[in-house]
């Protein structure tokens, strides 16, 4: 909300500069976002009578005007449109200060020659005086305006414009008379009342009003208002507070219920009466019904959208926006005018739904105060006839259900054990009082407390202490050594955390990345076809269209990215959920995943130039399964999937259970995103990884080890994996080692065949294997390996 | 005796001239083996007079023991020669650069969350970590934030379905964890959350950590302390603190946390808006219904909550500029914190 301090210091002026009122509006958590002047520091412009227009001699837009200062006439040359004879208007006279924009400095009015004539000063736009951003024409002043009073004086202009970031639950704030509440507790100074003449009921003329929905709309007071005039003009006093208030003089009745909307927060409307048929009724929507709102927009109602209808038709959506058939147009003479209180769970959420948002439903949605409707109506219609003129009739007023009125209980012992002061009964009293609270018993321990018909945020007790300690002062209150744990405590030593998975890569030189977890549609599509993610309904851009099914896609983007940028080595991960939806359900996991493209190691003196490949990506895997101390629970399985090149992909099993998957990009997608590196993946889930097997130690056997090399040929798709598998069925229990230290495959063997040397090693643990025992288990090995694979021992 | 001496010189010179150890090794055998000429000499002693064996025995052991000498002292000075040959054949320009993998490292979100979680942690303060998309009623209902609630605009909220959302915070979390356990609760659940807003200093993900604390007998001046000590402990310095009264659903009383700005201490520069106070954390104690619904008596129990942005963090204590270069993951930004 915007409004002008003047407006405010109008109800009640603490000793306090703007800054200090700033401030301590801040810190009573009424958080103002920015102020400004309401005029730029402009001078020697005062108010100028336009005694009479001639046309300039040799130019067709210009004007030749006399202008009086009240007490000698000037001639000024005119571009604006709207000059005429008898118009009040800012006059800049000579030697005056312009400044024509926010950083800009002042430039000084001269006595000039336009095309031919002297000119002696200057008529003003309200841009030129820095009141509105842009405007067109002369600021035409009010035909009471003082003829020669300084500009400044006769606008009020030394005023500054505040803006509040009010919190939703504050709407009695949105009006000036919150507001000098609120700066009455603060200031502790009492709160200047609303005063004005009652307006005169001069006809009896009324307008029925029913009430359907009783809950939604507990009041409705109407008034009927006859032969105003629309052609007279909002006084200048009345522009300027919309003005400062951020809000444009349209027309008297839409600025007389802009007033009252500032004044007092309350939302009213004007129908033009004639249009009006039969009766008024608010209820709900009924199913395919239609509005034509003001704002021309034809809106098809859904059947939770309170209404204010009358015999035959919708003319408004209640608390949000009137409609067009029964709007005040110029051709109006009477009006009905409303002035309402609807519930907050009628009206909350409907304009966002309609993709609305207007000053009405702002209010309404954070609670207006129920018992104001009537001061409202009076206040409304004593301005109206004071500018249009006309005769007002009685009030009609019709009643709903009205909120009950609520009373809190507040424990003098709450306060300190909450806020950990003492605070003085008669502090607690005055505080809540001047915030209009009401005290209905107090017995020295416990305060019956009755909440204001204009406070909707106080139910409870805390809600109560929070208005003290507000006033109070936040920084008021004491602070604690806070509340630590002061046993002691450890984290379970089988869970490997986190950090400990990311610091294993960060040791392989891996770079940890975030990217966002919504990607394209179609690259989820093209990656993942089986489970292409999970698509939001409101997405922010159509690239950012669906919850990630992996943290592939982020990954290659990543790399594409900084390929882009003349990076041609990356090793990168990240750990996140990624998103599958199974039917209805949506399957969140945590995921762990990585990327490395362009050479082993950096560049280097060596000339090293070697690519990395999937087996370099694959023992970074191995070293990250091993972290749970059980790698023989996970095997690598050859697999394929749509984002895989189908000869370099393995799925990831633990105890063949399938936890994740690793491979090279697969060509296609590398060439359909533009990768021209190479690119290996791998993604596993997190869980299992966290898993951590608590070590157990055995003895270690003090006899040697023997060790004997097989060196086998075996067709060259067998997977070394199965021959493994194989020698280590048949090896014997005292196996301690089993590795591959070659494999060939190249013109000393057959096409289609390859070599592989395997390295045994055995360790008996009480005694030494001798060369029999050896070359027993040997030939049971050579033996398996002929059956299984066909294998021949090589020489 | 004029073979004594001549061999002995004889013997003196070669072991002077051997370059090797092998032929050291052979000298030994040629003067001092079994078949060696000293050895011989003393075998021909038995030719020579009785009374002049013990003069000319003595001095050829002399001659056995000075030749013995003599390789001895050549062997250390040949060992000592081509271990010098071999250090300065093998020594190499140390101020090449080494043979090693790229430096790896944390983005900083994750740098960042894990300081904020150590400092916690050190204080008993448990991690959580939950689902990120979340239902209606974990997200909002549970937090005192009914559908119609004004609050739920200041939430600008993905949908995945009607009673679906992405997190608009991790509160969930904690909601989840009061759900299925006893007070006291001391917990922070860091973690990605999701608004649908995109400027210059939104981005439609970001990272929040909230804390969470329920206990008998919880106070303001509690929640102050905590929050206090935090930013000191998190800056590493002693910045003023101050407390707004501010409004959030799920807490009452609420505040919004200012510190001095860590830029120009609290003198007003860009970075604080020229206000010398940078906006860094909400808090409040937790609303009584958000204890109800969890079904924690709220008679007994009470509690303070806390929520911050991650990147905002990061920001102030590294230096970011640009909100968005967190996630554009240029490698040579995120290198900069390795």
């Amino acid at each position: 909300m915007i409004f002008s301090e003047q407006w405010l210091r109008e109800w009640v002026s603490p000793e306090l500069d703007t800054q200090q009122l700033i401030d301590e509006l801040t810190m009573a958590g009424l958080e103002v976002d920015g102020s400004m002047p309401v005029a730029r520091q402009f001078s020697g412009i005062v108010v100028g009578l336009v005694e009479s227009v001639e046309p300039h001699p040799d130019a067709d837009k210009l004007s030749l005007c006399s202008v009086s200062d009240g007490s000698e006439s000037f001639q000024v040359v005119c571009g604006a449109p709207n000059v005429r004879a008898g118009l009040k208007v800012p006059f800049a006279k000579l030697g005056a200060k312009i400044i024509e924009s926010v950083d800009a400095k002042p430039f000084k009015i001269k006595k000039a020659k336009i095309r031919g004539v002297e000119s002696n000063g200057m008529l003003c736009s309200s841009e030129e005086l820095g009141l509105e951003e842009s405007s067109e024409g002369l600021l035409e002043l009010h035909e009471s305006a003082c003829v020669g009073e300084d500009i400044r004086s006769a606008l009020k202009l030394d005023d500054t414009s505040i803006e509040l970031d009010l919190t939703p639950n504050r709407g009695d704030c949105l009006g000036m008379i919150g507001l000098a509440r609120e700066v009455g507790v603060i200031a502790r100074q009492d709160v200047k009342p609303l005063d004005f003449p009652l307006p005169k009921e001069s006809i009896e003329d009324e307008f029925e009003i029913r009430i359907s929905a009783k809950d939604a709309c507990p009041r409705y007071l109407g008034r009927v208002i006859k032969n105003i005039n629309l052609n007279s003009k909002s006084p200048l006093w009345m522009q300027e507070k919309l003005r400062r208030s951020g809000l444009r003089s349209i027309d008297p009745v839409v600025d007389v219920t802009n007033y009252v909307l500032m004044e007092l927060g309350q939302p009213m409307h004007a129908f033009d009466l004639a249009k009006l048929e039969g009766h008024i009724d608010v209820r709900f929507a009924e199913k395919n019904e239609k509005l034509e709102l003001l704002d021309g927009k034809e809106i098809e109602l859904t059947p939770d959208t309170l209404l204010i209808t009358d015999a035959n038709k919708a003319v408004a959506m209640a608390g949000i926006m009137g409609g067009m058939s029964t709007a005040v147009s110029e051709q109006t003479q009477d009006v009905f005018l409303e002035c309402a209180f609807f519930a907050q769970l009628a009206v909350a959420g409907k304009a966002r739904s309609y993709g609305m948002h207007t000053d009405a439903s702002h209010r309404y949605e954070r609670g207006v105060d129920y018992q104001l409707q009537r001061t409202a109506m009076q206040r409304a219609t004593q301005l109206l006839l004071d500018i249009c003129g006309g005769e007002a009739g009685p009030i009609t007023e019709t009643l709903g259900n009205l909120p009950e009125a609520i009373e809190v209980s507040l424990k003098y012992s709450s306060i300190s054990s909450l806020l950990g002061i003492q605070m003085e009964q008669s502090e607690v009293n005055d505080i809540l009082i001047r915030l209009g609270f009401g005290i209905a018993a107090d017995d020295g321990k416990v305060l019956a407390v009755s909440v204001p018909s204009y406070r909707f945020d106080v139910s409870i007790e805390a809600d109560l202490i929070e208005e003290l300690a507000r006033i109070y002062g936040y920084n008021n209150l004491p602070q604690t050594g806070g509340l630590g744990n002061q046993s002691l405590s450890s984290k379970p030593e089988t869970h490997t955390e986190i950090s400990q998975i990311r610091q294993q890569l960060v040791a392989l030189g891996y770079q940890e990345v975030v990217t966002y977890s919504f990607i394209e549609p179609s690259l989820a599509q093209t990656l993942f076809p089986d489970q292409p993610g999970v698509p939001l309904q409101n997405p922010i851009s159509a690239d950012m269209a669906v919850m990630r099914p992996s943290i592939l896609p982020g990954l290659i983007s990543t790399l594409k990215y900084n390929e882009n940028r003349q990076i041609e080595r990356v090793r990168i991960f990240e750990s996140g959920l990624v998103f599958q939806k199974n039917g209805e359900e949506i399957k969140q996991t945590a995921m762990l995943a990585g990327l490395v493209s362009g050479n082993k190691m950096p560049v280097n003196w060596t000339n090293n130039k070697e690519l990395t490949d999937f087996y370099d990506l694959k023992g970074d895997v191995e070293l990250l399964l091993a972290l749970g101390l059980e790698p023989d629970r996970y095997t690598f399985v050859a697999a394929e999937y749509a984002c895989f090149h189908s000869g370099q992909c393995a799925r990831i099993e633990r105890d063949g259970v399938p936890v994740g998957h690793i491979g090279a990009l697969h060509p296609a997608m590398q060439r359909k995103m533009g990768i021209t590196g190479n690119c290996y993946l791998f993604e596993v889930e997190l869980a299992p990884l966290q898993e951590r097997r608590l070590a157990a130690a055995s003895a270690l056997s003090k006899f040697p080890e023997v060790s004997r090399d097989l060196a086998i040929l075996i067709d060259s798709n067998c997977a070394s994996a199965d021959v493994l598998a194989n020698v280590r069925e048949n090896a014997g229990e005292h196996l301690s080692d089993l590795r591959i230290f070659d494999v060939y495959q190249g013109d000393a063997v057959a096409k289609n065949k390859k070599s592989l040397a395997l390295g045994l090693t055995w360790q008996h643990p009480s005694r030494t294997l001798s060369e029999d025992d050896v070359n027993a288990i040997i030939s049971k090995c050579v033996n398996g390996l002929q059956d299984k694979f066909n294998a021949n021992l090589r020489n | 005796m004029a073979d004594t001496d001549s061999l002995l010189a004889e013997a003196l010179q070669a072991i002077k001239d051997s370059s090797d150890e092998k032929s050291l090794e052979s000298l030994r055998v040629h003067y001092l083996g079994k078949k060696g000429a000293l050895t011989a000499l003393l075998k021909s002693l038995g030719q020579l007079p009785a009374e002049e064996r013990p003069a000319a025995g003595g001095r050829i052991n002399i001659a056995k023991q000075e030749v013995q000498q003599a390789i001895e002292t050549r062997k250390t000075s040949l060992v000592e020669e081509s271990l010098n040959a071999q250090l300065s054949s093998e020594s190499i320009d140390v101020t090449l650069p080494g043979r090693r993998q790229g430096q790896g490292g944390l983005h900083p979100i994750t740098i960042t969350i894990d300081r904020i979680t150590s400092i916690f942690e050190t204080s008993g303060y448990d991690v959580a970590v939950g689902p990120e998309i979340e239902d209606d009623y974990h997200n909002f209902e549970a937090l005192n934030i009914p559908s119609h609630h004004p609050a739920r605009a200041m939430h600008d909220t993905f949908y995945v379905s009607p009673g679906t959302v992405l997190r608009t915070h991790t509160s969930p979390v904690q909601v989840r964890v009061m759900e299925g356990g006893k007070p006291p609760f001391r917990m922070i659940c860091p973690g990605r959350v999701y608004r649908c807003d995109s400027d210059l200093t939104h981005t439609p993900m970001f990272h929040q950590v909230e804390g969470l604390l329920i206990d008998e007998n919880v106070s303001f001046a509690d929640l102050k302390g905590t929050v206090i000590d935090f930013l000191h402990a998190y800056f590493e310095e002693d910045m003023p603190v101050r407390f707004r009264p501010s409004y959030f659903p799920f807490t009452e009383p609420s505040a919004e946390v200012d510190m001095g700005c860590v830029s120009c201490a609290g003198k007003g520069c860009r970075i604080c808006g020229n206000t010398g106070w940078l906006e860094v954390m909400g808090c409040g104690m937790v609303h009584p219904r958000v204890l109800e619904m969890s079904n924690i008596d709220a008679t007994k129990y009470n509690g303070f909550a806390f929520g911050m942005g991650v990147e905002r963090l990061a920001m102030l204590r590294y230096g970011v500029g640009d909100l968005r270069t967190y996630f554009e993951n240029d490698l040579r930004f995120l290198q900069q914190f390795n």
